[in-house]
């Protein structure tokens, strides 16, 4: 299995770090911003979105967890029916702002389930989508607002994130399945 | 990530790893019970049948709330209104339900094993909701959940189940589950309630209700079926209630943060006195509010993935 690093930490930082300015830019400060990751690495990241901007605006925005497995599409398909993990919303959110925050971008269909999962707590103003990495291969219209890096990648590799907080070491990799 | 079996018969067929999988699992799933729209899409266009051949309100209605927030359709048949008082047998009303295409039947019977009986014969995955004095499994994994949310692990801890021992399969269900998750489990109740050789399930027996619950971290008070005591399993409820019953006095001799269960129905003043149901250590209403939680962690669980 050949594995290429496209992230170390340093680079996920930079990278993290531009994308909360950009969240700040773009919606001209923290008003009414709810941050929510998919667990288990989206969540990860959405808690360093956190902290990078209450050092930024000395805000604490709210952040929590979307576990999008409830509403997945292919329950019933899969031999296996994945683990379930927690959901986490911190605060009613209607009429908020959401950034959702995700790993890894891929088919688009993690996303969907995630949207029709808060959907059911409540309406947000708007829900936007930040990722770590893009990957690409959609197969859903789903179009993310703030991207960490664009990593161009055959349908034959998988992209690996790892992050010091939850497996000891961070990096993003691209491996060549067989 | 899933069941070895397709069906959930008893908490002797699992193991530990089986046991913590449908807890984390009914732990995830508790908050949908929460929300404003308490549904989620999961198993959509599966259908589950309640069979019941048994009263009951809690069990029957805990099942059919679970499988509607799970997004499943739930179909209700109790005896009274079904085919078998005109002689259909079991096994002939279960065919012809199977032919209706369920995905799931969740049978209670007062006879031990028909959930087994019918797992054999049935393609649909079974889900025992009690049969006769042998298992209750989903009552079973409801109060270990309870125990573990408060306390944080069921490892070490002991736990006294009080009553009558013999008739109950919340009973043995319990014994099962709790010792395979690492806790001491003492059983006490009258003789005539104490079945001969119940230590082989792995706990400890005693005729004394203070020898039991003397530093229990959880005490399990059963239901006293009191439409068995013309059978005359102890001489008149009062004496019961005093040598069994569970009462503000007894409850001093458990540790200071005690965890009351109880199955439900409850008999106020004979197995368990009203301001212990009612008071501080009480998980009663508790209980029932997790069962919901664990019946969707089964659904989930055995429906949940594509069919073999």
């Amino acid at each position: 299995m050949k594995s290429r690093l496209v992230m170390d930490e340093k680079g996920i930082e930079r990278a993290t770090a531009r994308i909360a300015h950009e969240i700040l830019e773009r919606n001209r400060g923290t008003e009414g911003l709810v941050i929510l990751g998919i667990p288990t690495r989206g969540y990860g990241i959405a808690l360093r979105l956190q902290s990078i901007i209450e050092v930024i605006e000395g805000v604490r925005l709210p952040a929590g967890a979307v576990d999008a497995t409830l509403y997945r599409d292919d329950l019933g398909i899969k031999k296996e029916q994945p683990f379930l993990k927690k959901m986490e919303i911190p605060i009613a959110i209607d009429g908020k702002t959401i950034v959702l925050v995700d790993d890894v971008l891929f088919t688009g269909r993690t996303i969907r389930a995630a949207m029709n999962a808060l959907m059911d707590f409540g309406r947000p103003r708007s829900i936007q989508l930040a990722v770590l990495v893009d990957r690409g291969h959609r197969e859903l219209p789903i179009k993310p607002d703030y991207v960490g890096k664009n990593i161009p990648t055959s349908l034959k590799e998988g992209v690996k994130v790892r992050l010091q907080e939850i497996d000891g070491s961070s990096e993003v990799s691209v491996i060549e399945k067989e | 990530m899933r069941f070895k079996s397709k069906d959930l018969l008893g908490i002797e067929d699992l193991d530990s790893q089986d046991i913590e999988l449908v807890l984390s699992t009914a732990g995830s799933l508790r908050e949908v019970s929460e929300r404003e729209i308490k549904k989620v899409p999961t198993l959509r266009g599966r259908t589950i049948i309640n069979l019941f051949y048994e009263p009951s309100t809690r069990t029957r209605t805990s099942f059919e709330i679970a499988a509607k927030r799970m997004s499943a359709d739930a179909v209700n048949i109790s005896v009274s209104a079904s085919s078998a008082v005109k002689g259909e047998t079991i096994k002939d009303t279960a065919k012809n339900l199977e032919a209706m295409k369920p995905d799931c039947i969740v049978v209670r019977h007062s006879a031990s094993g028909v959930p087994h009986m019918l797992a054999d014969y049935l393609k649909c995955s079974v889900v025992n909701a009690g049969d006769g004095a042998h298992e209750h499994p989903s009552q079973a994994l409801l109060d270990m959940f309870t125990v573990k949310e408060k306390k944080g692990t069921i490892k070490g801890l002991k736990l006294a189940i009080i009553g009558d021992i013999g008739h109950s399969r919340v009973a043995r269900s319990n014994i099962y589950g709790f010792t395979k998750l690492g806790a001491e489990v003492v059983v006490a109740g009258p003789p005539t309630m104490m079945p001969p050789g119940i230590e082989r399930l792995g706990c400890r027996a005693t005729f004394s209700m203070e020898d039991a619950i003397a530093d229990a971290d959880v005490i399990m008070m059963l239901r006293i079926q009191l439409e068995r005591q013309k059978e005359s399993f102890f001489p008149t409820i009062r004496e019961y209630s005093m040598l069994y019953g569970l009462d503000e006095a007894k409850l001093k001799m458990a540790k200071k943060d005690v965890l009351i269960l109880h199955p439900g129905p409850l008999n106020r003043g004979v197995e368990i006195s009203p301001a212990v149901a009612d008071g501080p250590y009480s998980m009663i209403l508790d209980q029932v509010t997790n069962g919901v939680a664990v019946r969707m962690a089964i659904f989930y669980l055995l429906l949940g993935a594509a069919k073999e």
